[in-house]
């Protein structure tokens, strides 16, 4: 753990990072991020004030919540604004979603002009009295033309008063079928106010209550740029990690969710360490090329430049929102919309640099194509193979049985399987992306280095790969146990030592020809 | 009784009786589908002297949900000239998406909308990927999700 702090004030001591992290091995790979951002506070009390900064340098500070912890995030925040504001907790939410959740923005500008802040959120301040039903007469409901005396009538502040049934039925296609929540507002038409969680108590059914506070926690980590959630499936958890947007060229934020999927919190896909994200993107377009389905999204899909989601434009004009998080930007050039002033259709911004700038990658990449299929052949072959050894995996738990009854050992004795399975799992994930990485690495001294880490980790895959296929009846032998758990101790620190190394060089300002 | 059946008697019932200028009630046999006629009544060079058809149809949810409104094309009702409006009769029009749309909305203000958005519209042109749009769109109207967010014209 010393080296940790070398990491921190000289940044390219290769040699010595090398033979220090060795250390670290024993540690499975799924927890060694968190653990070793843990322990280093004790360890070296200078760090504690550099809690943000990475302690290795492919590693990233993150934390992993639970949907309780977010509900309790925003609870808190809610009672922060509540006590410093003095107004009610759903005055505060409703705020608090209009700043996204950046408290201090909300509290300066409360201060600054608290009419104006209330007015944009949407809020309607008067006698706080508590929404409720009221029946009133000679009322008919603007909605339903309904006008049955004893009818039971609905208004937020703002005063549009509807029928409940209406109102109900309004909010329940709001969030069923619209999936809407933080911004849902009056039905009224042109009136801002928005729905606040205490008259939609008062209006719908539990169950809608209780869907409509599920997507709210949804806002909650889409509002905030440090939150995202897990992607793996059926997964709950957020993960938060400060990693800016900018910062993505030099670092390839990793991170893992208390699942145990590892994903890179930039881009949201699986585990691509050691490439940058801006490189994945390229390579994954450029290997999905040939396809149809790949010529049509490109042809036909961009990706919102704030959230990433893959978007269709099926019509209308170049002023997109995205559905997602609301981001407005233009589709030719990407740029903020709010930019664009009042040439409505034409963004002029673009055109002639596209036009070369596509040009020159088409030129390019016929050039390279031989040297492009060199690169994808291997990384297509680790993905196949991990894939097999993926199929292993789910072959090794029947296997550790077996060799239990074979051999006389115990459940304990041979979870050095399981050890080896998983890390043939985490190297050949790293070593597919090395292949796109070298793609796009610019040839100079750095790049040798580079692939001799690369060789050195691919020789120690494949020389475990081959042990761990073996036959119960030899895997049953010691000597061969003890080979595969030295074996995998070293495929994990090959790992590592490359990772650290190519970390490095990114912060570095490592050269891509991209 | 289907949630908009009142409110869609009541709207017929006025609209029988009474309808601004240049819009004209065409068919309304049930709830589910009515036709307009509306014309631009101003001196607007590209629309003088046409009249074009709009068709309404109110879904089970109308209206709570936008109903989904369409120009159709026939002997003397052309598809009107405009940068929202696609020569499928397609109408990009915010108020028709579930996003604009507010459920105090009627037949009246949308023709009213729509007639508008002709009488303020100088250009003469459809909107960009037209031919693209009108040949590959399968979606519902209300269904597309990207509309004009101008309202210039």
């Amino acid at each position: 753990m010393d080296s940790d702090e070398d990491f921190l004030s000289t940044v390219s001591s290769d040699d010595d990072i090398m033979l220090d992290d060795s250390e670290n091995d024993d540690m499975s790979n799924g927890d060694e991020f968190d653990d070793a951002f843990d322990e280093d506070p004790d360890d070296e009390p200078d760090l504690g004030l550099q809690k943000q900064k990475t302690p290795v340098a492919y590693d990233v500070g993150y934390k992993v919540y639970s949907p309780g912890d977010i509900q309790k995030q925003q609870e808190e925040m809610m009672n922060e604004v509540n006590m410093i504001l003095e107004m009610s907790k759903e005055d505060a939410a409703i705020l608090l979603r209009h700043f996204r959740w950046n408290k201090e923005r909300l509290i300066e500008d409360f201060m600054d002009n608290s009419d104006k802040v209330v007015e944009a959120a949407g809020i309607v301040t008067s006698v706080a009295n508590p929404p409720q039903l009221e029946t009133l007469s000679e009322f008919m409901c603007d909605i339903c033309c309904d006008d049955d005396e004893g009818l039971q009538s609905f208004a937020m502040k703002c005063g549009h008063r509807y029928c409940v049934n209406c109102y109900r039925h309004y909010l329940t296609q709001k969030i069923r079928e619209e999936g809407e929540a933080a911004r849902i507002q009056c039905p009224a038409e042109g009136c801002s106010r928005i729905i606040d969680a205490r008259s939609l108590d008062l209006l719908v059914t539990p169950e809608l209550s209780d869907r409509y506070q599920e997507l709210l926690n949804r806002t909650y980590v889409e509002d905030k740029d440090t939150l995202k959630w897990c992607p793996a499936p059926d997964c709950e958890n957020a993960v938060e990690c400060g990693i800016k947007k900018k910062e993505l060229d030099k670092v390839v934020p990793t991170v893992a969710c208390a699942c145990g999927y590892r994903f890179c919190f930039g881009c949201i896909l699986s585990d691509h360490q050691p490439a940058p994200c801006e490189l994945v993107k390229r390579w994954l377009k450029k290997c999905a090329d040939d396809s149809e389905t790949a010529n049509w999204i490109s042809a036909n899909t961009k990706e919102c430049p704030k959230c990433n989601s893959t978007i269709e434009k099926n019509g209308g004009c170049n002023h997109m929102t995205c559905r997602k998080c609301k981001h407005e930007f233009c589709w030719m050039c990407m740029g903020l919309w709010s930019e664009h002033g009042t040439s409505w259709y034409n963004c002029n911004r673009f055109e002639e640099k596209s036009g070369t700038d596509a040009r020159d990658a088409q030129a390019k990449s016929r050039v390279s194509l031989e040297r492009y299929l060199h690169y994808y052949n291997r990384y297509a072959n680790h993905e196949q193979s991990a894939r097999l050894d993926k199929d292993m995996y789910t072959k090794t738990e029947k296997k550790m049985v077996q060799l239990q009854s074979a051999s006389g050992m115990s459940w304990i004795e041979v979870q050095y399987l399981n050890s080896a399975s998983q890390a043939l799992q985490t190297c050949r994930q790293t070593l597919k992306w090395t292949y796109a990485f070298a793609f796009y690495l610019a040839r100079n001294n750095l790049t040798e280095i580079f692939e001799d880490n690369q060789k050195d980790l691919e020789l120690a895959v494949e020389n475990l790969s081959e042990m761990f296929e073996k036959p119960i009846s030899e895997l049953a032998d010691s000597k061969l146990k003890v080979d595969i758990m030295d074996k995998t101790s070293y495929c994990n620190k090959r790992r590592l030592i490359l990772l650290q190394d190519t970390a490095e060089n990114l912060a570095n300002g490592m050269l891509f020809d991209l | 009784m289907s949630l908009g059946t009142k409110r869609l008697g009541k709207e017929l019932t006025k609209i029988q009786k009474t309808l601004p200028p240049g819009i004209t009630l065409v068919k309304a046999d049930d709830l589910q589908e009515w036709l307009l006629d509306i014309q631009v009544l101003d001196q607007n060079p590209i629309y003088a002297g046409e009249t074009y058809r709009l068709k309404f149809r109110f879904g089970k949810q109308y209206p709570i949900e936008p109903p989904e409104v369409v120009f159709t094309k026939q002997e003397n009702r052309p598809i009107p000239m405009h940068p929202h409006i696609y020569s499928n009769g397609i109408i990009c029009l915010d108020l028709l998406g579930s996003s604009g749309w507010s459920p105090v909305q009627n037949v009246e203000s949308v023709c009213m909308s729509i007639q508008s958005m002709l009488t303020g519209n100088t250009k003469n042109h459809r909107p960009e990927g037209d031919a693209d749009f009108v040949s590959t769109n399968k979606a519902r109207p209300k269904d597309i999700e990207f509309y004009y967010h101008d309202n210039e014209v």
